[in-house]
């Protein structure tokens, strides 16, 4: 079976190899511009120590949003957990996929029975489903949205929809669609150090940084 | 193209007469030469989900998604994806992000100076933490050196740089006070003494619209015996310059009172009822200073806490209902929340809060320029009907802020929409309702007097 050896060998290499080196260059090239320096006085009894708390405080406070704009946000928030965490699940707690890392890594840990990741997978396809809907049709997204936000859509969605047809065994051989699926997740791999898919790192430095800037000045996180 | 259209007024303004490419090249470079690491930061994390527009009041008030506060950066996110960010040649040799046009920069003017406040709220509800305000401020700096900002904008940057201030040529600064508001009010001031603990700045609208603000804080002062002055080299805080994007006026006006204040041995700098002020220079004077400086920096609502709490003033008790307005440089963006209120218990009111407050608080619709820049009136409006609709349900009699533009903006409102409802002033009210006829506050009154008499 060529194209599973390629997808699993040739391909896999090269996307993990790009995935890296792109994730440690976004990385450095950030760091690489000039860190500002504003010397002023902060506000009393704040110091490093009281900042550094507030680095970590300001990545979890922002996990959910106030109340005044609960009713607004209520649908991006709810159902951008629901894909985020069905991500998640599907893709570190299905066994097949421990097993995989496990062959990569060497490490491995517990894994959830496929029943419940076969439903992971739907509702987080369907969440994912919702999102491009919603993107397409509310103004607001609509007017934000280039072609890197659909992109960014597509790569993610189609490890799923892959995916659910190598479980399923739907429209060609098993052989056949694992090697896409493979091949799926090394687009991925490819494409996430480049477009907006890095903010599942970098959301800790940009809420951390704002947090640090908020408390130097005592005001709210 | 129709007539109407041919001679409809063009929705930005110009200052100067350089070429197209000459005004996109230098809003590019000062943008690439004012970016640091955080914005750069902020750049690569948004995920476009666009709910910050449900926190811009311009947004919710019209449903226009234009508003939508990220997008008013978009020309400057093309620009770091293009020049700046990681992989900028590629999207150079590929083309895949744009050059940045005069158009863009033209049709970007609006979004940029008419319908952002600096306001920051924002910033509170993006699941990324991206501090927007803060690249609406940078994305100013580069429409400054573009000469592409509203036109009434720019003449209040043009007569700051002439006269030093944009109320008053600072010559004639203390001949106002004497003249204006001394003699108006009867209220001894203390003007350009060689030293003094503190030093009393103030705002545009202080010169204007609020004189008796500068009478009432020089009877606070009076009536505690502090060693203070106005000073006509250190005195314009509003600082025209930080809201305007012209780094190096907000330099200029910066460095004014920093070095007044050290001239005279200050070891307070006390800001007007201004929001804007505060932000320049109590979180910016040290970019430009290069460390901390020598003298404490605070607005005037935390100095009427300070000494309220402290006992060294007693005020008479109000007994009725009031409501607050949040400042959004001093409250959201400054942490000053509860000394506002320490004040309005002091007083005696009842607070009632606004549904949103606090560091939820809606703007007034005025500040970051906004409510000089009159052609963004009819958006300014659509933002006060909102706020005056928030404050009727809190059934409140009195309508309490500390910031003299967020005053003004709410005061222009309420006579635009026959509103009977006055705006006030925490500094007025606390002013207006000292208790004076203690012993040693007519010790300290004499005491300033003698000052005064000296100074002369």
């Amino acid at each position: 079976m060529e194209l599973l050896q390629f997808a699993r060998g040739t391909a896999l290499n090269f996307a993990l190899l790009v995935f890296f080196v792109g994730l440690a260059w976004r990385f450095f090239a950030i760091a690489l511009l000039p860190f500002k320096k504003n010397p002023t006085q902060p506000r009393d009894g704040v110091g490093t120590k009281e900042k550094a708390v507030a680095w970590f405080q300001g990545i979890f406070m922002r996990m959910w949003p106030h109340k005044s704009f609960r009713k607004a946000s209520f649908f991006t928030f709810v159902n951008g957990y629901v894909f985020h965490i069905g991500l998640f699940v599907v893709f570190f707690l299905f066994g097949p996929h421990v097993s995989f890392i496990k062959d990569l890594t060497g490490f491995s840990w517990a894994y959830l029975p496929s029943p419940i990741i076969h439903f992971a997978s739907v509702i987080t396809t369907l969440s994912l489903i919702a999102v491009l809907v919603y993107r397409l049709r509310n103004p607001v997204q609509r007017l934000l949205s280039t072609a890197e936000d659909y992109f960014a859509w597509f790569v993610t969605f189609l490890p799923m929809i892959t995916g659910l047809m190598t479980v399923g065994h739907f429209g060609a051989r098993y052989e056949t669609l694992l090697a896409i699926h493979i091949l799926s997740i090394c687009l991925l791999l490819v494409w996430f150090p480049f477009g907006k898919l890095m903010h599942a790192f970098l959301f800790v430095f940009s809420r951390g940084a704002t947090a640090v800037r908020m408390k130097h000045r005592g005001a709210q996180l | 193209m129709s007539v109407a259209k041919k001679n409809q007024k063009p929705h930005f303004d110009k200052q100067g007469d350089r070429t197209d490419e000459e005004r996109v090249e230098a809003a590019m470079q000062t943008f690439i030469q004012d970016f640091g690491a955080t914005a750069a930061l902020y750049m690569e994390s948004c995920v476009s989900c666009g709910m910050c527009a449900e926190a811009c009041q311009f947004y919710v008030t019209t449903d226009d998604p234009k508003y939508t506060p990220i997008y008013k950066i978009k020309p400057f996110k093309q620009a770091y994806k293009r020049h700046i960010g990681p992989f900028a040649p590629i999207y150079r040799v590929l083309n895949l992000t744009p050059k940045v046009d005069i158009k863009e920069l033209e049709d970007w003017q609006e979004l940029l100076y008419d319908s952002c406040t600096m306001c920051g709220r924002c910033s509170t509800i993006c699941p990324m933490g991206i501090d927007i305000a803060d690249l609406i401020k940078q994305a100013r700096h580069g429409m400054y050196k573009a000469g592409l900002m509203p036109e009434r904008m720019d003449l209040m940057g043009r007569t700051t740089k002439l006269w030093g201030s944009p109320a008053t040529p600072i010559e004639d600064f203390a001949e106002i006070l004497e003249e204006d508001i001394q003699d108006v009010y009867g209220e001894p001031l203390v003007i350009d003494k060689e030293k003094a603990d503190i030093l009393v700045t103030l705002a545009p609208a202080e010169l204007g619209d609020h004189t008796k603000a500068v009478a009432d804080i020089a009877k606070i002062l009076n009536h505690i015996g502090a060693d203070w002055t106005f000073r006509s080299d250190g005195f314009e805080a509003s600082n025209i310059g930080y809201i305007n994007g012209d780094i190096e006026l907000q330099e200029k006006l910066t460095m004014q009172l920093v070095d007044t204040a050290i001239k005279i041995g200050a070891k307070t700098l006390i800001l007007p009822e201004c929001g804007h002020a505060y932000s320049a220079l109590r979180w910016e004077a040290s970019r430009w200073y290069g460390k901390p400086l020598p003298f404490r920096v605070i607005h005037m609502t935390e100095f009427l806490a300070e000494v309220l709490n402290e006992g060294k003033i007693k005020v008479k008790k109000i007994d009725a209902t009031a409501s607050f307005h949040d400042p959004c440089q001093l409250v959201r963006r400054g942490g000053v929340v509860e000394p506002p209120r320490d004040i309005v218990k002091a007083l005696g009111y009842d607070l009632i809060e606004m549904e949103d407050s606090g560091n939820f608080g809606w703007c007034c619709g005025g500040g970051g320029g906004v409510i000089s820049n009159t052609r963004a009136n009819p958006l300014r409006f659509k933002v006060f009907e909102m706020k005056k609709e928030q404050f009727e349900e809190t059934g409140a009699e009195h309508f309490l802020t500390s910031c003299g533009q967020c005053r003004i903006t709410l005061t222009g409102g309420a006579k635009k929409f026959n509103w009977d409802k006055k705006i006030e002033s925490l500094l007025e009210l606390v002013a207006d309702n000292m208790i004076e006829d203690d012993a040693s506050s007519e010790d300290s009154k004499e005491t300033t007097k003698e000052n005064t008499k000296e100074e002369a």
